[in-house]
């Protein structure tokens, strides 16, 4: 690599020649461009110059297109160049000028995005409703023809998104009790109340924070695996492959998530119950005295069993919805990943959003029971 | 001082997975060259473009870009023999997150030394060069069609102005016409600048009047390599199944080569 260079000559017939020299290249521009093309501006003023660029040994587009701004965009008159480069020039001159590379903004922009997300939302509820419209019809399907159900898909769900999240949900189950015990433990002393831990926990643990907390952690989970399955899934095509051969997406792909997930989701979240609930029972051990066995036999009268019934219930239709909201963002999703991405965010916030809706909704429902 | 050559692959073994893909591979691409790699499906030429450009490091063996290791040399001059190539990957890998033109910038804005309105005019000389329409450049990646991620992406990788270009089925995916255009702009581009390209390519069209080199990859490594002419005579069975029908009449579509 020679180094570029730029000269300005007199010849002997009294005619100012401008010559550059060397390589003029991406590689021999990039470290010195300010200086570059400030010469090459300054000589580009003076308009009686004549260029010579027949010494340049290499020309590449940056080189190229760095004279020719200097040149006003424009070809100069009577500049030298050798016949291999001309091309080079010729190519630049096809080039746009002020291409329009921003979209046009519309002025009332924010009331248009207001409006669209309007829409965007209607799309979303109408495209729930014909998913669980598609789903009562694969299942009543299911029922005549119980061979036709994707058992094989069920049963990996639950696996999956049910056996494989055991650890977690009982660490953190267990995590949740210590420290609800720990903490209430210092308030029922005051009031003498140690007992009461048991009732506190109990119902807490049981009725609200068990089947919440997994549903939570199962959104985030299984949630958005399966979101992002069925989005790379559109994304490759395969769900057309599907509907191509004759299989239906939502029986093969939706139904079993939605069974697999409703029939898991009670099962960790006694398991979680179970852990939270022996977590509770160490931490009441260590701080009020009451030992682990105490702890246990006295539950019973403290929770009566319809809560555990009330927690189950709850676990079922929370595992439903995540699963349903995971496949309406999956199956929305368009074939590139930047929407796959999107999608597999708004499937989970939107998934733990109708979670609390919902839980809020049992709360009422279920106010006169298990008491 | 002998030329170095601008790819070197000697004694290269590479494994995805288990399996060996590559026995003893040697390989030379010297400057000016235009490599058309042909081979079966699954006989490693995918491979072997990664191997090269230092994608994946080979078990056995050693590969030379530019005269540097791809993979153990020093960050400082491993960066610069990649930057003296491109590559065009086979199913464009254009960035999903960014437009057209900010794809082909992207390489551009990473040297930290050039200005916008270079950057700007750079990227509108690499998108004519490739024939798509100023209105496409603020198209995202997902708006547009097979052929036309093809020839972004092939902007993309002459973005920095490669001395090399290595390239995974250029042509496929593109109407006879564009891949007509393709093979015009490669050809304009070696004259120009002695531009050397290796491509992967299954398109006879391509490789008649495009390459100045066929390479054959079959049972893990080269075994054939040379003038078209001189490959398609020879008698290994891959070789013979599929340049067969010109070997049966190779005047009519040998003559048509330029």
């Amino acid at each position: 690599m020679t180094a570029n260079s730029i000269q300005l000559r007199t010849r002997e017939s009294g005619e100012r020649v401008v010559t550059l020299a060397g390589d003029w290249t991406l590689a021999s521009i990039r470290n010195n461009l300010t200086k570059i093309r400030k010469s090459l501006k300054t000589a580009a003023k003076d308009a009686s110059l004549v260029w010579d660029l027949q010494s340049v040994e290499a020309l590449d587009s940056t080189g190229a297109i760095l004279i020719w701004q200097a040149w006003g965009d424009k070809r100069r008159d009577g500049a030298l160049l050798r016949p291999e480069h001309e091309s080079v020039l010729e190519r630049i001159a096809k080039i746009p000028r002020n291409p329009p590379l921003r979209r046009r903004e519309n002025l009332l922009g924010l009331l248009v995005a207001l409006g669209r997300k309007e829409f965007e939302l209607v799309g979303h509820a109408r495209g729930l409703l014909g998913l669980l419209g598609t789903l009562v019809l694969d299942v009543g399907r299911g029922i005549l023809h119980p061979r036709d159900l994707p058992w094989r898909e069920i049963s990996a769900t639950v696996y999956k998104a049910g056996a494989q999240a055991m650890p977690v949900t009982a660490l953190v189950g267990f995590l949740i009790g210590v420290v609800l015990s720990y903490l209430s433990a210092d308030t029922l002393k005051t009031y003498g109340a140690d007992i009461y831990i048991v009732d506190l926990l109990g119902m807490s643990i049981i009725r609200e924070l068990g089947p919440l907390l997994v549903a939570i952690l199962v959104a985030g989970r299984s949630g958005s695996a399966m979101t992002a399955q069925i989005g790379v899934m559109r994304v490759t095509e395969e769900i057309d492959a599907m509907a191509t051969i004759g299989i239906s997406p939502s029986m093969r792909l939706v139904l079993p998530k939605m069974i697999g997930l409703a029939i898991a989701m009670p099962l960790i979240s006694i398991w979680a119950i179970t852990a939270a609930l022996a977590g509770g029972a160490l931490a009441a051990q260590v701080q009020l005295n009451i030992s682990f066995l105490y702890f246990f036999q006295s539950l019973p009268a403290a929770v009566s069993a319809a809560n555990i019934w009330i927690a189950s219930v709850k676990a079922l239709s929370f595992g439903a919805v995540i699963a349903l909201i995971a496949c309406h963002f999956g199956l929305r999703a368009l074939p590139n990943t930047e929407s796959v991405s999107s999608a597999i965010t708004y499937a989970v916030v939107s998934a733990i959003t109708l979670v609390i809706v919902l839980d809020a909704i049992f709360a009422i429902l279920f106010r006169s029971i298990g008491f | 001082m002998a030329v170095l050559p601008i790819i070197e692959a000697r004694d290269l073994w590479t494994q995805r997975g288990q399996q060996t893909i590559h026995r003893d591979l040697q390989l030379t691409v010297n400057k000016g060259d235009i490599v058309g790699l042909v081979g079966g499906s699954g006989s490693g030429k995918t491979t072997l473009l990664r191997a090269v450009v230092g994608l994946d490091a080979p078990v056995k063996g050693e590969v030379r870009l530019f005269g540097v290791d791809p993979i153990r040399a020093g960050r400082s001059s491993r960066l610069d023999a990649r930057r003296r190539m491109g590559m065009l990957f086979q199913g464009g890998a254009l960035f999903s997150a960014l437009n057209v033109f900010d794809n082909i910038a992207l390489p551009l804005r990473e040297l930290k030394s050039l200005d916008e309105p270079l950057i700007r005019d750079l990227v509108m000389l690499k998108l004519s060069l490739v024939e798509i329409e100023v209105e496409h450049a603020a198209k995202m990646p997902a708006e547009l069609s097979g052929g036309m991620v093809k020839r972004v992406a092939l902007a993309r990788a002459l973005a920095l102005d490669p001395e090399l270009l290595v390239l995974d089925e250029p042509t496929a995916g593109l109407d006879p016409d564009r891949s007509r255009s393709f093979v015009s702009l490669v050809q304009a581009l070696s004259k120009e600048y002695g531009l050397t390209v290796l491509m992967v390519t299954h398109d006879v069209e391509t490789l008649t009047t495009l390459a100045t080199r066929v390479a054959v990859l079959a049972e893990g490594r080269i075994v054939a390599d040379g003038k078209l002419d001189e490959v398609v005579k020879s008698d290994h069975p891959f070789v013979k199944s599929f340049f067969g029908h010109m070997q049966a009449e190779p005047a009519s579509l040998l003559n048509s080569r330029h």
